[in-house]
C-alpha cells in the first residue's frame, strides 16, 4: 500500500535531494571556505562581528517586514473583494499577468514615473505642491517592492477564500451572527492558511531582494541579498557569499516555525 | 449593501490601476520617436518595424515562452505528487522538515541557485543550453506550486477518500477521481506562478545557459549596459498583448465547456461532500 | 479532471507550436555545427551590421551570447560547458584569466593587422606583450556635468565633487575599484594602493561625500543624467560619450590629477572550438573600417590608429574621449591587487553605503 502511494512522488523526492539538499550542503560547505580555499570559520566570525553586516542585517529584516505587512494589507482586502465578483478566476489571472512584463523593464518604467521630471512630479507641479524628491527614497523602493510581491499574496489568500464553503458562512449568519462576526470568527481563521503562504512567499524574497535596491534604491537600502550578490559577482568571495546565504536559509526556517501548523487542539487530525 | 460592494469594486479596480500603471506607460512610450522613456516628441511605429526585423530577438522569444510553457508544465506535475507525499505524511516533524527544504529555493536568493546550480551541472557533465535551463527552471518552480496545491489539500475532505476506499477504489483511482478534481484550482495556479516564476527569472538562467540558448530576461538584461531600446519597449507591448488575449480566450473557452448541467452536478458534489 | 485534460492538452499543443516555429526560424538562419564562431561579448557592444558582414565575407556563422559583467563571465566561462571561441573582457580580468590559465596564447603570426593599433595600448601591464589579448576598445573614468547647473570651471578635479554647491546632486556609478579610486588619486595616490592606512583614509574621506551623493547606480546612470535627474555624475566615457549625443548640456571631463584607463580586450578562452574562425574574427575586428564603423556606432573609443583616421575629425579631436598625452600620462589602469586586498576595498567601499542611512 505505502510503496505504491509513495512511487508517484519519485521524481519530487529527487528533486528534494538533487536541485535542494545537493546545493545547500554545497553552500554550506563554501560558507566555511577561506578567500584561498582553505577551511576556516573567519567568514562566521567576520559576519557575527562586523558591525556593518549585523547593521544590513537588522535594516534588511525592518523592510522585508515593512514590505510584507504593506503587501498584505492591500492584498487581503484585494483577495476577498476579487473572491466575491462574478468572473473571479478571470480577474485573478489579470492580477498575475503584469508580473509577465520584465522586471527591470518595470523598474525602468517606475524610474520614468519617479524621477524628477517624471510624470508624478509634473503632476505634482500641476497641482501646485512642487518638485519632490521621490526616487532614491525608502517611500519609492517599498512602494515598488510592494507593487512587485502583491500579487504573489494575492494568490494563496484568494486560493484560501475560493475554497472555503459558503455553507459555513451561510450556517454562522443563520446562528444570528452579523457579517463582522462571521469574518472574524468564520472567514479570517479559514483563510489564515492563505495568508501564511503568502507572507512565506513574499519575506523571504524581500530580505533578497538586489536589483530594485539600486535601481529604485539608489543604494540606500542594502538588503542580504544585495550583499550575496556582491560577493558572488564582484568581490568573487564565494565564501562570504554563501555565509550570508546560510544565515538567509536560517532566517527562512525561523519563518517557517512561526508561520508553521502548530499543534492544533486534541492532538491530530486522524485520517 | 448595495454601496458597500460599489467601494469594494472601487477598491479593486485602483489596484488593477496601480498594477498595470507601469505597464500601459511602457506601451505608451513603445510609440514614441525620441528613442527614449522619458519625452514623448511624436508617434512612431518606427520600433515596431526594427523588432520584426530582428528575428535573432524573436527566435529568443519563441524560446522563452516554449521554456516557460514547458518548464511550468513539468513543475506542476512534480509538484502537485509532491504536494499529496507532504499531506500524506503522517509524522507532523517530518511533514515540516519536508516542507523547509521545499522552501529554500524559494527563499535562496537567484545568484546562489544560479551559482551552485552551474557547479551540479557541472559536476554531473550536462551540457549546457536548452536542456539545463529547462531543469533549473523545473527545479525552482516546484516549492511554489506545492505551496498553491497544498492548502487545497488541507481542505479536502479526507472522509470522501475513506468513502472512495471502503468502495473499492485503487490509490490511482482515487487520485484521479477524488484528489485531483478537488485540487484543480490549486493545480491550475500553481501553474500559473511556474509560468510566472520561468518568464521572470534572470540570474538563475544566466548562469545555468549556454551554447547560443537565451531568454528574453538575460538578453533585456545584457542590453541594459547601452541603456534599453524601445525595441524591447515594442515587444514587451505586443508580448502582453498576446498574453492578455491569450487568457481573456482561455477564460470563455473554460467557461464554455462547462455546461449549466455540469455546473449543477459539481455543485451537488460538494454539497454531498459536505454532509459526509 | 475534464478541466486539466484539457488544459493539458492545450499546452502541449501550444508548446509543440512554439518548438516548431523556434526551430523554423533557426534553420531559416543557417546553422551547421561545424562553421559557427561563438562570440561572448557584452550585450549590444557591437555593430550588428558587422556581424552580418562577417559572417558574409568568411562565412562563418556567428552566435552571439551576451554578459553583463566581467565576474559573472569568468564564472561562465571557467565552468564551461559551452565553447567560446572569443570573449571581450576588461583588463582586470584578463590578467585574472591568464592567472588562472583560462585563456589560449594568441599565435602573433596568424594575427594580421595588430601594427594598426596604437602603441601606446599594447604591452600594458595585465597582458605584456599582448600574449593573450588584442585591444578592441578603450576608455576613462570621469565626472560628467551638466553646464546648466554647474560651470565647467567649477568642476575640473575629484575634490570639485565635495564642493557643498553640489548638495544631493551627484551620483556615483556602483563600483568599489572605481569610487575607492576616485578618494585615492584626489589624494595623490595610486588607485592600486595597497596600504591599508590610505584606505582608510580614503574611506574616511568618501564619507564626507555622503551629503552629496544622490545615488550610487550602475548602467542607468546614463538614463539619469540624460533626464537631469543629477547635476553630475562619475562614470565610464564609454557611457559618457551616448549621454553627450542625448543631451547637449552634458560635458564629460578627466581629472588632470590621475584616474583609470580601461580597455576591453579581444581573447581567445581555452574553451575554443574553432580558432580559425576566432582567429579570422579578430582579424576582421582589426582591419581599420570595421573599427571605425564599430566605433562610430558604440561611440567608444577605438585603439585602432589607422582606424581613427577613417573616423570624423570631430570625433577624434574630441579631448573628452581622445585626451592629450598630458592628461594620458596621468592615467592608471587597475591591476590585480589580490584577493585580500580586493577584499579590503569592498569591504571600505560597503561601509561608506551603509553610512548614508
Amino acid at each position: 500500500m505505502t510503496s505504491t502511494k509513495r512511487m508517484y512522488a519519485v521524481p519530487y523526492f529527487l528533486w528534494l535531494l538533487l536541485f535542494v539538499a545537493a546545493p545547500v550542503l554545497l553552500i554550506v560547505y563554501q560558507s566555511f571556505l577561506g578567500i584561498n580555499g582553505q577551511f576556516t570559520f573567519a567568514n562566521y566570525t567576520n559576519y557575527f562581528t562586523s558591525a556593518t553586516y549585523l547593521e544590513m542585517t537588522v535594516n534588511s529584516v525592518i523592510y522585508a517586514f515593512i514590505i510584507t505587512l504593506i503587501t498584505l494589507v492591500i492584498s487581503y482586502p484585494a483577495a476577498y473583494v476579487l473572491n466575491k465578483t462574478k468572473h473571479k478566476q478571470l480577474w485573478l489571472m489579470l492580477i498575475i499577468l503584469p508580473t509577465w512584463v520584465n522586471l527591470l523593464l518595470k523598474a525602468y518604467a517606475f524610474i520614468g514615473i519617479f524621477s524628477t521630471h517624471g510624470s508624478l512630479n509634473q503632476f505634482f507641479a500641476f497641482i501646485g505642491i512642487g518638485q519632490q524628491q521621490i526616487l532614491f527614497t525608502d517611500f519609492s523602493f517599498i512602494f515598488v517592492a510592494t507593487y512587485i510581491e502583491i500579487p504573489f499574496m494575492i494568490m494563496p489568500i484568494f486560493n484560501a477564500l475560493e475554497e472555503m464553503n459558503p455553507s459555513l458562512i451561510s450556517a454562522s449568519r443563520d446562528l444570528g451572527a452579523n457579517s463582522v462576526d462571521t469574518f472574524r470568527r468564520v472567514i479570517f481563521p479559514l483563510s489564515l492558511n492563505g495568508v501564511k503562504s503568502g507572507v512565506q512567499a513574499v519575506f523571504i524574497p524581500s530580505l533578497s531582494l538586489f536589483m530594485l535596491t539600486r535601481l529604485i534604491g539608489g543604494n540606500r537600502v542594502i538588503t542580504l541579498g544585495t550583499a550575496i550578490e556582491e560577493h558572488f559577482l564582484v568581490t568573487q568571495n564565494w565564501g562570504m557569499g554563501s555565509t550570508i546565504g546560510v544565515i538567509l536559509i536560517l532566517a527562512m526556517l525561523l519563518i517557517m516555525v512561526a508561520t508553521g501548523e502548530k499543534k492544533r487542539k486534541g492532538g491530530e487530525k486522524t485520517r | 449593501m448595495k454601496k458597500r460592494v460599489k467601494w469594494s469594486n472601487f477598491y479593486l479596480l485602483l489596484v488593477f490601476i496601480v498594477l498595470y500603471l507601469p505597464i500601459f506607460y511602457l506601451i505608451f512610450y513603445s510609440f514614441n520617436q525620441a528613442g527614449t522613456m522619458s519625452q514623448f516628441t511624436g508617434f512612431t511605429f518606427e520600433h515596431y518595424r526594427t523588432l520584426f526585423a530582428d528575428t535573432r530577438l524573436l527566435g529568443i522569444v519563441l524560446n522563452t515562452f516554449m521554456l516557460a510553457f514547458l518548464s511550468a508544465l513539468l513543475a506542476t506535475a512534480i509538484g502537485s505528487f509532491g504536494a499529496m507525499a507532504i499531506y500524506y505524511t503522517k509524522k507532523r516533524e517530518a511533514r515540516n522538515a519536508i516542507l523547509s527544504l521545499n522552501n529554500i529555493l524559494m527563499v535562496s536568493p537567484d545568484v546562489i541557485i544560479g551559482a551552485s546550480f552551474l557547479i551540479l551541472f557541472t559536476f554531473l557533465g550536462l551540457h549546457l543550453g536548452f536542456s539545463s535551463v529547462l531543469l533549473s527552471h523545473v527545479a525552482f518552480s516546484i516549492p511554489i506550486v506545492v505551496l498553491m496545491v497544498l492548502p487545497k489539500l488541507k481542505e479536502m475532505n479526507d472522509s470522501m477518500i475513506d468513502a472512495a476506499r471502503d468502495l473499492g477504489a485503487s490509490n490511482w483511482q482515487v487520485i484521479r477521481k477524488v484528489i485531483f478534481p478537488y485540487i484543480t484550482p490549486g493545480v491550475i495556479a500553481g501553474y500559473f506562478m511556474a509560468f510566472t516564476y520561468s518568464l521572470d527569472d534572470f540570474a538563475v538562467t544566466f548562469f545555468v545557459t549556454g551554447n547560443g540558448f537565451t531568454t528574453l530576461s538575460v538578453e533585456i538584461y545584457s542590453r541594459a549596459r547601452q541603456g534599453i531600446s524601445l525595441e524591447i519597449n515594442a515587444l514587451s507591448a505586443l508580448v502582453f498583448l498576446f498574453s492578455m488575449i491569450l487568457v481573456v480566450g482561455y477564460y470563455y473557452i473554460s467557461q464554455g465547456n462547462l455546461t449549466k448541467k455540469q455546473r449543477k452536478i459539481r455543485q451537488e458534489q460538494s454539497e454531498v461532500a459536505d454532509l459526509l | 479532471m475534464r478541466k486539466l485534460q484539457t488544459l493539458l492538452i492545450g499546452i502541449v499543443v501550444i508548446i509543440g507550436v512554439l518548438f516548431f516555429s523556434a526551430r523554423y526560424l533557426e534553420k531559416n538562419q543557417g546553422y551547421a555545427s561545424d562553421n559557427i564562431v561563438t562570440i561572448y561579448n557584452w550585450g549590444d557592444y557591437i555593430d550588428p551590421s558587422l556581424l552580418k558582414k562577417f559572417e558574409k565575407e568568411t562565412g562563418y556563422k556567428v552566435n552571439y551570447e551576451t554578459f553583463d559583467s566581467n565576474e559573472a563571465m569568468y564564472t561562465k566561462i571557467q565552468q564551461g560547458g559551452t565553447n567560446y571561441d572569443i570573449a571581450i573582457p576588461s583588463e582586470y580580468m584578463i590578467e585574472k584569466m591568464i592567472k588562472s590559465k583560462m585563456l589560449e596564447k594568441i599565435d602573433p603570426t596568424k594575427i594580421i593587422g595588430l601594427s594598426n593599433i596604437n602603441a601606446q595600448f599594447l604591452n600594458q601591464s595585465f597582458d605584456p606583450g599582448n600574449q593573450y589579448s588584442i585591444p578592441y576598445f578603450w576608455g576613462t573614468l570621469g565626472i560628467i556635468y551638466n553646464d546648466k547647473f554647474v560651470e565647467a570651471k567649477d568642476i575640473q578635479h575629484w575634490d570639485d565633487l565635495w564642493q557643498p554647491a553640489l548638495k544631493n546632486n551627484v551620483m556615483l556609478i556602483d563600483g568599489a575599484r572605481e569610487i575607492m579610486g576616485l578618494a585615492l588619486n584626489s589624494e595623490g595616490k595610486s588607485l592600486n594602493d595597497k596600504n591599508t592606512q590610505d584606505l582608510e583614509a580614503a574611506k574616511e574621506k568618501l564619507t564626507k561625500l555622503t551629503p552629496n551623493v544622490k545615488a550610487i547606480v550602475a548602467d542607468e546612470i546614463k538614463m539619469y543624467m540624460i533626464n537631469e535627474e543629477s547635476a553630475v555624475a562619475v562614470s565610464f566615457s564609454g557611457e559618457a560619450s551616448e549621454m553627450l549625443d542625448s543631451n547637449k548640456h552634458l560635458h564629460y571631463v578627466i581629472p588632470s590629477e590621475g584616474s583609470n584607463l580601461w580597455f576591453d580586450n579581444m581573447v581567445i578562452p581555452k574553451t575554443v572550438k574553432n580558432k580559425k574562425g576566432a582567429y579570422a574574427f579578430i582579424n576582421f575586428m582589426l582591419q581599420p573600417k570595421n573599427a571605425a564603423q564599430n566605433a562610430e556606432y558604440i561611440g567608444y573609443s577605438t585603439p585602432n590608429e589607422k582606424a581613427m583616421k577613417l573616423l570624423p575629425k570631430e570625433i577624434t579631436s574630441d579631448t573628452q574621449f581622445y585626451p592629450d598625452q598630458e592628461t594620458m600620462s596621468h592615467l592608471e589602469v587597475y591591476q590585480n591587487l589580490g584577493q585580500k586586498t580586493l577584499n579590503e576595498y569592498n569591504d571600505l567601499f560597503l561601509e561608506f553605503k551603509m553610512y548614508r542611512k
